[in-house]
C-alpha cells in the first residue's frame, strides 16, 4: 500500500514539473525571424527524470531526517571512519608520498596543456582556502571574495604598467592591498548579522568590478591589461613551457604552505576565537573574546590569500580583464568550499580538484558546469551540510557510565 | 525643470518596478527569517515566460490586448508556482537548520535556475515586445511620463492596495502577521504554518512576474542574468525601508529609484548600479534595520 501511495506521489511530482517547465524547455521562439521550436521530447526527459529522482530524494530525505542534521550518536559515518583512518601514521605517510610523488612527476608525464589545468585547479584549492577562513573557520559568509582576488591582480598589472615591477615584489605588495582592502571592508561591516553581511559582501564584489571597468583612466576599462610578464627563474628567461611548470611548481609551494598556515592558524587561539565566533557570537564575547577583532582578521586573513592568488592568476594569464572578477567566480571558490565541508583542508582539497578538473576533462559537460554547481550548493546543504569530509576538531564528550562517575575524554 | 520632472518620473517608475519585486523578499524575510535569492530569478522567468507565451500568441494571430491579458496571467501563474516550488525543493527541508545553510542552498537555487533558463532559452539578449498600450490622454505630457510609465506606476499602486488589504483584512493575511510575529506560537494556535509560508511565496512570486512583464516591457530587452541585478536591488530597497515591513519596502524601493535616477542623469550613467550598492552598504552602516524596521534586540 505504502509502495502504491508512493508511486502515486512521484506520478503527481512528474506530472507537476512537465508542467513547470513546459514554457521555457519545450518553446523555443526566435523573435527574430518569428519561428517557434517546439521541443516536445524535453518534456518526456522532464517527467521520466524527476519520476526517477523523486524516489532518489525522498530516500535520502528520510535518511536523513528533517532538517539536515548530523547524524545521531554512536553510529560511526564511514567518511568519518576513513578520516580516522587517515590519522594513522603509516596511512598516512604513505598516501603523502604518493600525493607527492605523482605531483613531482606530473609535468614529466603530461602535456603544457594539461599542467596548466593543473596549476588553475592547485590555485583554487589555495582560494578555497583561504575563503575557508572566512566562511568555514570564523562562519561570515562572504560573497565577495573574488573582489579582493581582483584587487591582487589589477596591484600586479597596474604596478608592472606603471614602475616594471616583477612577479616577486609584487607578489607580498598584492597580498598586502588585499589585506587592507579587507581590513577597510572589514571596519564598517563587523556589526552586521549573517544574511546582511553576505549581501553587503557581495556588493562591494560588484561595486569593485564596475568600478574597474568604468574606470578606464585607472585599469583600462572592460579591454583590461595585458602583456604582464611570467615570473621569471632568477634572472632567466623562460619559454612558455618551461615557464608553466615553474608556475605549476610554484603553486605546488604556495599550496603546501596554505596548508601548513591555515592548519597552524586553526589551532592557534584566534583560530579557536574564531570557532566560538562561528557557533555562538553572545557566548563567545560572554568568554572574553574579542568579537570585532577576530572578524577582523578573519576578513584580512582570508583575503591574504585571494590578493596572493590574484597576482599568481595575472602572471598565468598575462592579462588581466574586470571579466575574470564576476559574481560566479565568487560563487564557484563558495562552493568549492561548502561542498569541501566548511573548515575542513583535506575535503576543501578534494572539492577544488573535482569541481575543477571534471568539467575540464569532461567537455561536453562544460556547459553545464554552473547547472551542477548551483545543484550541488541546494544538494549539499539538504543532504550533507558537513561537506564531503567533516571537518573533525578535537572534541571533549562526556559519557556517563552507569554508576561510576566517568567522565571519559574521548578524542573525536 | 522638464529635465527634473523627467528624472522624477523615471526614478518612480523603476520604484514602482522595485517595489513588485521588493515586496516578495520582504514578505519572505519577514516569515522565514531568509533572503530569498532566488527570487530574481522567479522575476527573470517571469519575463521570459511572458515573452514565450505573448510570441505564439502573437503569431497565431490574436490582438494585443488580449496577448497582453494571457501572458501576463500565464507568467504569473508559472511564476507563482515556481515559487511554491522552489520553496518546497530548496527552504523547506531546511527549517531548523542553520541559519547558513539555507541561505547558500537559496545561492545555489539562484544559479541553477539561471543557468537552465540560459541553456535551455538562450545566453543572448532577446527583443521584448512593448505590450502595454497606449493611454492616449497623456499625450501632451509624453515627454514626461509615456504611457509604459504610466502604466507602470499605477499597476503598482493598485497592486500596493490590494495586498495591504489582503494582509490586514483576510483570514490569510492575519495567519502572516501571526507567522511573522511567532511561528511558535501561530502553530499553537492552529495556523498552519507551511501552508503560509507557501503562501507568501506564491503571492511574492506573482508580484514578481508582474515587475518582470512591467520592466521588461519598458526596456525593452531581456536575457537570463536580468534577474540577478534586479533582484540585488530590490533587496537593497527592501533592506533600505527595513526588512519584513511592507511599506518600507515600497518607501524603501522608490528612494533607491530615485536615487538612481537623479545620480545617472546629473552625475554619470557608468556608475548606475555603484551608487544602488554604494547606498545599500552606507545603509547598512549607519542604520542596520533600515528606515521603517524596527531593530531587535537578541535574546539569549
Amino acid at each position: 500500500m505504502k509502495r502504491l501511495a508512493e508511486l502515486r506521489e512521484s506520478l503527481v511530482i512528474a506530472l507537476w514539473f512537465m508542467f513547470l517547465t513546459f514554457p521555457i524547455l519545450v518553446i523555443q521562439v526566435n523573435t527574430i525571424e518569428k519561428t517557434i521550436l517546439w521541443r516536445w521530447q524535453n518534456m518526456l526527459y522532464v517527467g521520466l527524470g524527476s519520476f526517477a529522482l523523486s524516489f532518489v530524494w525522498r530516500y535520502f530525505l528520510g535518511k536523513v531526517g528533517t532538517g539536515g542534521r548530523l547524524r545521531t550518536e554512536g553510529e560511526e559515518d564511514p567518511k568519518t571512519r576513513f578520516l580516522r583512518l587517515s590519522g594513522d601514521p603509516r596511512v598516512r605517510r604513505g598516501a603523502i608520498a604518493a600525493a607527492v610523488l605523482v605531483a613531482l612527476a606530473f609535468p614529466l608525464l603530461s602535456s603544457t596543456y594539461q599542467v596548466n589545468i593543473m596549476t588553475t585547479a592547485l590555485m583554487y584549492v589555495v582560494l578555497g582556502l583561504g575563503l575557508n577562513i572566512v566562511v568555514g573557520q570564523a562562519g561570515l559568509l562572504h560573497l565577495g571574495y573574488v573582489a579582493f582576488y581582483a584587487v591582487g591582480a589589477y596591484t600586479y598589472a597596474l604596478l608592472y604598467q606603471h614602475f616594471g615591477i616583477g612577479f616577486w615584489t609584487a607578489l607580498p605588495l598584492g597580498a598586502l592591498m588585499a589585506t587592507l582592502f579587507g581590513i577597510l571592508l572589514g571596519f564598517p561591516i563587523l556589526r552586521l548579522r549573517g544574511d546582511y553581511l553576505a549581501i553587503v559582501t557581495l556588493g562591494f564584489g560588484e561595486i569593485t568590478r564596475l568600478v574597474l571597468e568604468n574606470w578606464s583612466e585607472f585599469s583600462s576599462g572592460p579591454s583590461g591589461i595585458s602583456g604582464i610578464p611570467r615570473p621569471g627563474f632568477f634572472g632567466l628567461e623562460l619559454n612558455i613551457q618551461e615557464a608553466t611548470i615553474y608556475l605549476y611548481f610554484l603553486m605546488i609551494g604556495f599550496t603546501l604552505f596554505t596548508v601548513f598556515v591555515t592548519n597552524r592558524l586553526q589551532d592557534s587561539r584566534i583560530g579557536r576565537a574564531w570557532l566560538a565566533l562561528r557557533e555562538d557570537e553572545v557566548a563567545c564575547q560572554a568568554m572574553g573574546v574579542d568579537k570585532t577583532m577576530a572578524k577582523m582578521t578573519a576578513f584580512a586573513l582570508g583575503s591574504t590569500w585571494a590578493g596572493m592568488m590574484g597576482v599568481v592568476f595575472a602572471a598565468k594569464t598575462t592579462f588581466v580583464n574586470p571579466a575574470s572578477f564576476t559574481f560566479l567566480e565568487s560563487a564557484m571558490i563558495l562552493s568549492i568550499v561548502v561542498l569541501g565541508g566548511m573548515g575542513s583542508t583535506l575535503g576543501i582539497i578534494l572539492a577544488s580538484f573535482l569541481l575543477i578538473l571534471l568539467p575540464e576533462y569532461l567537455r561536453a559537460f562544460s556547459d553545464y558546469r554552473m547547472l551542477l554547481f548551483g545543484t550541488i550548493m541546494v544538494v549539499m546543504m539538504i543532504f550533507r551540510p558537513q561537506g564531503i569530509i567533516t571537518n573533525i576538531r578535537r572534541t571533549y564528550e562526556y559519557h556517563f557510565e552507569g554508576k561510576g562517575n566517568g567522565a571519559a575524554d574521548k578524542q573525536a | 525643470m522638464d529635465y527634473f520632472l523627467e528624472l522624477f518620473v523615471g526614478g518612480l517608475t523603476r520604484g514602482s518596478i522595485y517595489a513588485l519585486i521588493a515586496l516578495g523578499y520582504t514578505m519572505v524575510y519577514g516569515i522565514i527569517e531568509l533572503i530569498n535569492f532566488a527570487h530574481g530569478e522567479i522575476y527573470m522567468i517571469g519575463a521570459f515566460t511572458a515573452l514565450i507565451v505573448a510570441t505564439v500568441l502573437a503569431m497565431s494571430g490574436f490582438d494585443g490586448i488580449s496577448v497582453l491579458v494571457l501572458a501576463t496571467l500565464v507568467a504569473v501563474l508559472y511564476s507563482a508556482c515556481h515559487g511554491f516550488t522552489v520553496e518546497k525543493i530548496a527552504y523547506k527541508p531546511l527549517r531548523g537548520a542553520s541559519r547558513l545553510s539555507p541561505l547558500i542552498s537559496a545561492i545555489g537555487m539562484s544559479i541553477f535556475l539561471q543557468n537552465y533558463v540560459m541553456l535551455a532559452q538562450t545566453s543572448d539578449f532577446l527583443p521584448f515586445p512593448n505590450l502595454l498600450p497606449e493611454v492616449p490622454f497623456l499625450e501632451p505630457y509624453a515627454h514626461i511620463m509615456g504611457s509604459t510609465e504610466f502604466i507602470i506606476v499605477a499597476t503598482t499602486a493598485g497592486i500596493m492596495v490590494l495586498l495591504t488589504l489582503l494582509i490586514q483584512f483576510t483570514k490569510i493575511g492575519k495567519a502572516m502577521r501571526a507567522t511573522a510575529q511567532d511561528r511558535n506560537m501561530a502553530m499553537l494556535v492552529g495556523v498552519n504554518v507551511n501552508r503560509v509560508i507557501s503562501t507568501t511565496f506564491i503571492i511574492g512570486s506573482a508580484l514578481a512576474a508582474l515587475g518582470g512583464v512591467l520592466i521588461a516591457s519598458h526596456i525593452g530587452r531581456i536575457n537570463f542574468y536580468i534577474g540577478f541585478i534586479a533582484g540585488i536591488k530590490a533587496f537593497t530597497a527592501a533592506v533600505l525601508g527595513g526588512i519584513g515591513s511592507i511599506p518600507g519596502a515600497v518607501l524603501g524601493s522608490l528612494i533607491l529609484g530615485w536615487t538612481e535616477s537623479f545620480a545617472t542623469g546629473y552625475v554619470s550613467s557608468d556608475y548606475e548600479d555603484v551608487f544602488a550598492f554604494a547606498l545599500l552598504v552606507l545603509i547598512l552602516i549607519l542604520r542596520p534595520s533600515g528606515l521603517l524596521g524596527r531593530s531587535t534586540t537578541q535574546k539569549v
